[in-house]
């Protein structure tokens, strides 16, 4: 809300000399926030002053246009009292009209600096205004010509233009819509403001009572639309101009101004908060009903836009049809317009809920269903209309017809019971009783009794339902600045979950690794999985689709981290960032096509059953864990050669954080996408599959921008946590000395290593202590399609020094079962 | 002189007298002290002491003596040897001494040179900002609650007091799921993590829940479509503003520094009431000549996140008693926290995964 100083104060006042800056730190500090402190003139610096129009001479030029070569009297404003000799290129003016004139030194907005300078054969000095230049609107239609008694030459014309008005811009929380108003924001004022007083509510005036001869009114939903009141003005000066301090006013405040009709209509709604609808009287026909639509009706807005009206819709009818949306926006065939000279005013209260859900609808934000779906004042409808009445008679020099159609009463307010200790009780601070009470009168509230206070909250409150509200309107008023900072005393608590710990021991070992931690976001396009090249019957194409994605390209919840992390690696190599090792950690959304979740009741806790089926209502959401890897992995230097990223090093990844929550992972060959066919490791923790890694296909890398090479994995983090070991049992040493064995085993090259191992390991038996893969070759010595593994074994008893021939003796089962169950053959 | 005694005299052998056995001892001394290194010291060594030394050689024809003179020779030759052999062993540590101070000479390196053969890795800013909030309160007894970011529309509106025509609605431009008629949303708030918390646990509750929210803010400097939130939940006999203050002076304390508190002016959410809006005093300019602060743009106050009491009906709605427990509950933006504590002006770089970025932050902050 944009609010005029000037116009706040015609409604309070303030003690003297209080700064602007005063009163917006208080309201600030009671629930008005100050956005801005807005000027028009703020950007005009220099004489800015009254001039009289002399003699101007027009002088066609050879580009076709005509100047004027003006000579001007500012007075003494100049230091000469000498007439300034200024250049015009604007016509609508004559010699003796006074004139906004801006001499040398000023400057206008934009920076615009103002000289004596040589243009079309004269020294012009300064310049004679347009509204645009002065940032007043953007009328180009020629220069600022003032009225005859503005004032004399060489005056300041700041404050005849209003250019010195200073607006208030306030942010209006939706539980103080009455400061959507002037009248509002008054109140406020006085409230907040030491010292302020005499507050005026422009809706104290005098009505006049309502009768029969109004223009008939049937309202049909009486809930809808509790109260209407018509009025009319008949002729009415369709071209009579809005008078200057209104068409500030609601410029400052934000709004456009139109025509008198329809200003005076803004214009008392800024005042009152209590949106008024102008009908051109003689385009409505007959009887004005207010009901709900009915199906299949449909309407064309005020903004030219054709709409279908629901069932929950409030529309106001006449014998034509439907002509408008009932505190919403208005119709068409009714619109006021530069023809019309009788005005039918309607000032309605609307039910604030119908209000919402319309706009909601019918996707219309507007300055009256703002203030009516917020809630305003239902009590202020027959003064608001006279108000317009009264504007257009006196601006517009039409006739207000007597007749005055009220519809309905006003709804009254609920008396609610407020402990009369309760501000103190949610405080902290001592409020007395008899301070809650003072603080309640003083925002309008009518407050009876004692210990337990029965208080009917002000009509323009309709905020204020429950007990606990009032507290606030009494705290806000002592003063937030004053609650005291005391700290409470918190049972012990268990610090973090043992899952929590894990995640941060997850990323800090991957960082300890080289990686970097990268975060996008979870949203996913068809495109994106069709680049990572997933089959169509990949469960990863199964997402959750969201109704209102910001972009059609990604309007899915991700399965997967892949997409994501991978167009990130690709924006690091695209910076020049050849070598990049990232991760990312963060749930991935998998549909369970359960639900729907239901919308349970409020007026109690959910039972256990309904709050399960909500859980089971929403799809599964582990946290995964993906990494990707590009350039050298090593850097080559002084100490030699730089190794590539490989495959391995995407595997290693998940070890490393496996290892880390005490996890031993197995790898086996597997084809997926988005990995390399030969090169994808399925990753499993004690048989339960957690993830994949291993070398990313070549078309998935150049679909995301990166090099060939690229290693990327993705694991579910929660199953590993889920396994982690939790009590890791101490280990004993055997003291006794260790014999050491090597072999080379031979065996066809599609034999796993994994396999090879684990049946070395079995054969070898109780001695084995540890077995390790240390080399690993092809070539002619092996033979076509073959492989040699070596391994160094080492064997240890726990309780006696091994006898001769013992180890050898188990590498030799070892070898035997190696054999069996792979075909290997021990090299010579 | 090797083999058999040829020129017997059993009681003159040359090689035996005394001016001999000095000559050879002499001779041997000289050599050893001529060795300039430990290989010319093993020839020496082979030559002066060895087995076909002259000295054994000598030694071998005592038993030619009569055995009255035996004595003496076995004497002089002794003696000779144990000289022989002393200053071989001192020639020895010298020269080893002098070998190893030559070797480490020549090993010397350029310790300047590069060492770094893997970049480091990092943790993002924001996963350490979130960690270094949740410590702060765990540091306080509080606990870490955590919920799904994909949520049911009841838990992240209607149990928080935001109704389905509730205006304050529009205030949060929600992603909403297919089928709409399922009411799953992502979450706009932390605060469904709340409501969990009271359905889950028993009072007293203490906890904090950072974590991602969403809303359909189109992205630029200022506004993220997914950004990081910190909500705080206290549910207790006898909690008060006073008592929500005091935690958020002292967050902001721990956070931004001694001495820097908050400032509450009233707002509005639906779950809380009253409410407030929490300004933290500038840490850079701490209020006083605020004027060219850029960090809180002279205002001395930066506003930094909502709060209040939390509205019964909230209690209601999750189970609580709100004839006996009152809460407190207050929010804040991680990621704006942590531009403003770390000067950051544009948050995209949070999300765009540039790892010089992220790199910066190493793994604390
Ligand atoms: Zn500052």
């Amino acid at each position: 809300m944009k609010a005029p100083l000037s116009w706040i104060l015609d409604h309070v006042d303030v003690p003297a000399g209080t700064t602007t800056e005063e009163i917006t730190d208080r309201l600030t500090l009671t629930g008005l926030k100050l956005e801005a402190i807005e000027s028009p003139g703020r950007d005009i610096t220099g004489p800015l002053v009254v001039g009289r129009v002399l003699t101007m001479e027009p002088e066609p030029q050879k580009n076709g246009k005509t100047i004027n070569w003006c000579t001007v009297d500012v007075g003494d404003a100049n230091g000469t009292g000498e007439p300034q000799g200024i250049v015009c290129g604007a016509h609508n003016f004559e010699p003796g009209d006074l004139v906004v004139t801006v001499l040398p030194g000023g400057v206008l907005p934009g920076g615009f600096a103002i000289g004596a300078r040589k243009t079309y054969g004269h020294l012009s000095a300064g310049m004679i205004c347009s509204a645009a230049e002065l940032g007043l609107g953007d009328d180009h239609d020629g220069i600022i010509v003032l009225p005859a008694d503005a004032g004399a030459p060489g005056e300041d014309v700041r404050p005849l233009l209003g250019l010195d008005e200073e607006t208030i811009e306030f942010e209006i929380n939706p539980d103080r819509a009455y400061a959507l108003s002037i009248r509002g924001i008054a109140r406020e004022v006085l409230v907040s403001v030491e010292g302020a007083s005499s507050f005026r509510d422009p809706v104290l005036r005098d009505t006049p009572p309502a009768d029969d001869a109004g223009h008939p009114v049937v309202v049909e939903d009486a809930e809808g639309c509790p109260v209407f009141v018509a009025r009319r003005v008949s002729g009415f000066d369709p071209t009579a101009p809005t008078p200057d301090f209104m068409v500030r006013r609601i410029t400052a405040a934000g709004m456009r101004p139109i025509s008198l009709a329809v200003d005076v209509t803004n214009y008392v709604m800024l005042e009152t908060g209590r949106p008024i609808h102008g009908y051109d009287a003689d385009k409505v026909r007959g009887a004005i009903v207010v009901r709900r639509a009915r199906d299949g009706e449909r309407l064309k807005t005020l903004d030219g836009t054709e709409r279908s009206l629901d069932p929950g819709d409030l529309v106001v009818t006449d014998d034509s049809g439907i002509i408008g949306l009932g505190g919403v926006m208005g119709g068409e065939t009714t619109e006021i317009s530069d023809s019309t000279t009788s005005v039918l005013v309607e000032a309605a209260h609307w039910d604030a809920v119908s209000m919402f859900r319309t706009g909601r609808r019918h996707r219309i934000t507007s300055e009256a269903g703002k203030r009516n779906e917020r809630g305003v004042d239902p009590t202020v409808c027959e003064a608001a209309a006279d108000r317009v009445v009264e504007l257009l008679v006196e601006h517009g020099g039409g006739q207000a017809d007597p007749g005055v159609t009220v519809v309905g009463t006003a709804p009254t307010m609920p008396v609610i019971e407020v402990p009369g200790d309760l501000a103190a009780r949610v405080s902290g601070m001592s409020i007395t009783e008899e301070q809650s009470i003072a603080c309640l009168r003083a925002v309008g509230c009518d407050v009876a009794g004692s210990a337990t206070l029965a208080v009917t909250p002000p009509p323009w409150r309709p905020d204020l339902t429950d007990a606990q509200d009032f507290s606030e309107e009494v705290i806000r008023l002592v003063g937030y600045d004053k609650v005291p900072s005391v700290l409470p005393t918190p049972p012990s608590g268990r610090g973090l979950t043992r899952s929590q710990q894990l995640r941060r021991r997850a990323g800090r070992t991957l960082a300890g690794e080289g990686f970097v931690e990268v975060v996008n976001f979870p949203f996913v396009g068809v495109a994106d999985l069709d680049a990572l090249g997933l089959t169509a019957d990949d469960p990863r194409r199964d997402l959750l689709q969201l109704s209102n994605p910001l972009s059609a390209e990604a309007g899915f919840m991700t399965s997967t981290l892949l997409p994501g992390i991978l167009r990130a690696a690709g924006r690091n190599v695209g910076h020049g960032t050849t070598d990049v090792a990232i991760f990312e950690t963060g749930t991935v959304t998998l549909p369970r096509h359960s639900g729907p979740a239901a919308i349970l009741p409020v007026d109690r806790r959910p039972t256990e059953e309904e709050f399960a089926a909500l859980d089971a209502a929403l799809p599964a959401q582990p946290l995964h864990l993906a990494v990707v890897a590009v350039g050298d992995a090593v850097a080559g230097g002084w100490w030699g050669e730089p190794r590539p990223v490989v495959w391995s090093d995407a595997v290693e990844a998940v070890r490393s954080v496996a290892a880390a929550l005490g996890l031993e992972v197995t790898a086996s060959s597997v084809e997926l996408a988005p990995w390399h066919p030969g090169r994808c490791a399925e990753l499993s923790v004690e048989g339960e599959v957690i993830g994949h890694a291993g070398e990313v296909h070549p078309t998935v890398c150049k679909a995301f921008g990166l090099p060939k090479r690229t290693v990327a994995a993705e694991v579910d983090l929660d199953l590993l946590i889920a396994r982690s070991v939790h009590l890791r049992q101490a280990p004993s040493f055997s003291s006794y000395p260790v014999a050491k064995e090597d072999v080379a085993l031979v065996v066809d090259a599609s034999v796993p290593a994994a396999d090879v191992e684990s049946a070395l390991r079995e054969g070898a038996g109780e001695l084995l202590e540890s077995i390790r893969l240390f080399d690993v070759f092809t070539g002619d010595q092996v033979g076509e399609g073959k492989k040699s593994l070596a391994y160094a074994l080492r064997f240890r008893a726990p309780d006696r020094t091994l006898k001769e021939g013992e180890a050898a003796a188990a590498r030799d089962a070892a070898v035997a079962l190696a054999a069996e169950r792979t075909g290997a053959v021990q090299r010579a | 002189m090797s083999g058999p005694n040829t020129d017997y005299d059993p009681v003159e052998v040359t090689p035996l007298k005394a001016d001999q056995v000095e000559a050879m001892r002499e001779a041997a001394l000289a050599a050893i002290a001529a060795a300039p290194d430990l290989d010319a010291l093993k020839q020496v060594r082979i030559d002066h002491a060895g087995d076909r030394s002259p000295i054994a050689l000598a030694n071998r024809e005592i038993g030619a003596l009569p055995p009255q003179a035996r004595k003496d020779a076995g004497q002089r030759i002794g003696q000779a040897r144990g000289a022989i052999n002393q200053a071989l062993a001192a020639r020895q540590v010298v020269l080893e001494a002098e070998h190893e101070e030559r070797m480490l000479a020549e090993e010397t390196v350029d310790v300047s040179l590069p060492t770094t053969r893997r970049r480091p890795g990092g943790r993002h800013p924001i996963t350490l900002q979130s960690e270094l909030i949740a410590d702060l309160f765990v540091a306080m007894g509080y606990e870490v609650a955590e919920g799904p970011v994909v949520e049911a529309e009841w838990l992240n509106f209607d149990a928080l007091n935001l109704g389905p025509d509730h205006p304050a609605r529009t205030m949060q431009d929600t992603f909403w799921t297919e089928p709409a008629d399922h009411h799953v949303v992502l979450r706009t708030q932390t605060s469904p993590v709340q409501a969990r918390t009271m359905l889950t646990r028993k009072p007293p509750i203490y906890v904090v829940c950072p974590g991602r929210v969403f809303r359909t803010d189109e992205y630029d400097a200022t506004h993220s479509p997914m950004f990081h939130q910190v909500e705080g939940l206290v549910v207790d006999e006898g909690i008060t503003m006073a008592h929500l203050k005091g935690t958020l002076d002292h967050f902001a304390s721990q956070l931004f520094g001694d001495g820097i508190t908050t400032r509450f002016r009233p707002s509005y959410f639906p779950f809380t009431e009253p409410s407030a809006e929490v300004d933290v005093k500038c840490f850079v300019c701490r209020g006083v000549e605020s004027d060219a602060c850029r960090t809180c743009r002279g205002e001395g106050w930066i506003e930094w996140g909502g709060c209040g009491v939390v509205n019964p009906r909230v209690l209601v709605a999750c189970g609580v008693d709100p004839e006996v427990y009152s809460g407190f509950a207050f929010g804040m933006g991680i990621d704006r926290s942590f531009m403003f504590r770390h000067n950051l002006e544009d948050l995209r770089p949070l999300f765009e995964g540039d790892v010089r970025f992220s790199s910066a932050f190493g793994t604390e902050i």
